[in-house]
């Protein structure tokens, strides 16, 4: 896959000598979904606002399809939809003239038919003449995306897009968003709901303090840094921890009952077979066994906190 | 050029404007219709003619220029002011247009209400006075260029301000007394004669003037220093948004 967005030292600082973005060095492939993660304030927004223009970059360059985001403006934002973190609707407007205005505001022509299609998709047709104040919040986050939708973006820029949305509603967009990538939409998105990411990216990049900390494929970097939990649940608790087990480090839980084993999975030895084989010699009698693989969140405060540290 | 996107601006705005037709429309025609019976048909039959032109139809022009200057500043200050003020900007500063297209749209559809008013005005005048118009080709440029260039400084007022406060700041404290000390209801060879010079200093009196000249052929200034001072004032409220958009003064961070 081919780069489509090309960002190079990009830096951000204001007036005031707040620095938000610091040399940021990423490359956003043609037609992958891209999480970018961080905590509040990492300049993640920031990011996204200046590759879409609403914010002046203090440094760096960025090129989108191979053109400059500033000389050729009208390529490359030709080319974004993007939907804001915060619901920003005229209140007493129509859905369907919102839609109107976004779509002739990236020189389309008037086309209701494709609109119509995309609040189909949406759920929103019933809705298409109703004032954007009858609407319910998760009904306008919907109404956020036609808008970024309606001009047929190559790439979409979603910041936050379920936040405060419930978890049907979540689904649904989660379904949108993986059949926008079917039709070759890049996407970037950003999001607190670190299982957002996990289910839908192909590669994360994390940002803090307004530099970007580390970019992967999700997949190697679960491999990478994703750790495994062996949860042993006991017949009966234990007041001590018998000494044949201190080696493995286990964590205790529920007044001796549990015991916690985490482990590298992607090695060779994993110790889980000599845990078993001593736990066996202790006597003690087993009532349940699980695994649980480290999510991308677990990682995510990992290195949040390591980086603070 | 996008024609696509400053249709969609100047449709979206106009409907806004038939949305709220009442307070669009006629809220200015009463008020207006009221300058009338009030100024023209109860005080101005006890007043004397001026240049020769009765006063009930001598501040016909200068009514219309009082409505159409305040509700051009007004439309186009609020029609740009919104966006900002609803977070709804983000689409204009991502959309692939120029300053070009979006002053067009909205500027535009706020010259179009403003003369839409200003004609509407005019018809109900003939209601009241018996209304000639001279020059009716220079009365429509002095109308449209009027139209167009304070809803070009509405603009700037709308980007300007931070609050619905200052929306109403410029309008009230500098435009209404303008245009009132403009001689919108008189002509300024009644005033004393140093208030004559000191009130040359103040362009609406130009405006006033040379659509006036348009209506019965008499002036306070000479016609073409009347156009002059409106080409000026247009082509300087066009260069202060052209320097808004390069530096993104109050609309981009």
């Amino acid at each position: 896959m081919s780069d489509i967005i090309c960002i190079e030292g990009l830096s951000k600082s204001y007036a005031d000598g707040a620095n938000v973005l610091s040399d940021v060095n990423l490359n956003v492939k043609d037609g992958e979904i891209f999480a970018l993660l961080g905590p509040n304030g990492a300049g993640k927004t920031t990011l996204i606002s200046i590759i879409c223009g609403i914010v002046r970059a203090s440094s760096g360059t960025i090129m989108v399809d191979g053109h400059d985001y500033v000389k050729d403006y009208r390529w490359t934002r030709d080319l974004i939809g993007l939907v804001p973190q915060e619901i920003a609707l005229d209140s007493f407007e129509t859905v369907m003239r919102t839609c109107r205005l976004s779509r002739g505001l990236f020189g389309r022509r008037k086309d209701d038919a494709l609109i119509e299609d995309i609040l189909d998709k949406l759920s929103l047709i019933d809705k298409r003449d109703s004032q954007l104040r009858e609407l319910s919040g998760g009904m306008k986050r919907r109404v956020m995306i036609a808008k970024a939708l309606s001009h047929e973006p190559k790439i979409l820029f979603l910041d936050e897009p379920t936040a405060g949305v419930d978890v049907e509603l979540r689904k649904d967009m989660w379904r949108l968003v993986l059949a926008l990538k079917e039709r070759g939409v890049t996407i970037i998105l950003t999001t607190h709901y670190i299982e957002e990411a996990e289910a839908m990216a192909d590669r994360v990049g994390v940002i803090s303090k307004g530099k970007l900390a580390l970019v992967e494929e999700k997949e190697s970097l679960l491999r990478r840094l994703g750790k495994k939990t062996l949860r042993i649940e006991l017949q009966k608790p234990v007041a001590v921890l018998p000494t044949v087990l201190e080696p493995f480090n286990l964590d205790v839980e529920d007044n001796g009952s549990t015991f916690l084993y985490t482990y590298d999975k992607n090695a060779n030895r994993t110790g889980i077979t000599k845990l078993l084989s001593e736990l066996s010699s202790t006597g003690l009698i087993l009532k349940d066994l699980q695994t649980q693989q480290t999510s991308l969140e677990d990682i995510f405060i990992d290195m949040i906190q390591k980086e603070n540290s | 050029m996008s024609y696509h996107a400053i249709k969609a601006i100047y449709i979206y705005e106009m409907t806004r404007f038939f949305r709220t037709i009442f307070q669009s429309l006629f809220s200015p025609v009463l008020s207006t219709s009221l300058y009338f019976v009030v100024f023209g048909t109860a005080i101005g039959s006890r007043m004397q003619e001026i240049d020769g032109v009765s006063y009930g139809a001598f501040i016909v022009p200068g009514l219309i220029m009082l409505t159409v200057m305040t509700q051009a500043t007004s439309n186009a200050s609020f029609g740009i002011y919104f966006p900002k003020f609803s977070g709804t900007i983000y689409e204009l500063l991502s959309s692939p247009i120029s300053f070009v297209e979006i002053v067009s749209g909205y500027v535009g559809a706020a010259a179009t209400k403003s003369l839409l008013i200003g004609c509407i005005i005019m018809l109900t005048s003939t209601l009241f006075v018996p209304l000639q118009i001279a020059h009716p080709l220079v009365m429509v440029l002095f109308l449209c260029l009027t139209c167009f260039s304070f809803a070009l400084m509405g603009f700037i007022i709308g980007i300007w301000a931070k609050n619905f406060e200052q929306l109403q700041l410029i309008p009230l404290l500098i435009v209404t007394p303008m245009v009132f000390l403009g001689g919108s209801f008189y002509s300024i060879s009644m005033l004393p004669p140093i208030w004559q010079k000191i009130t040359l200093f103040n362009p609406v009196v130009y405006l006033i003037s040379g659509f006036r000249w348009s209506f019965f052929d008499t002036a306070d200034v000479p016609v073409g220093s009347s156009l002059m001072a409106i080409f000026a004032f247009t082509v300087l409220c066009i260069v202060v948004i052209w320097w808004i958009f390069r530096t993104g003064w109050r609309i981009r961070l």
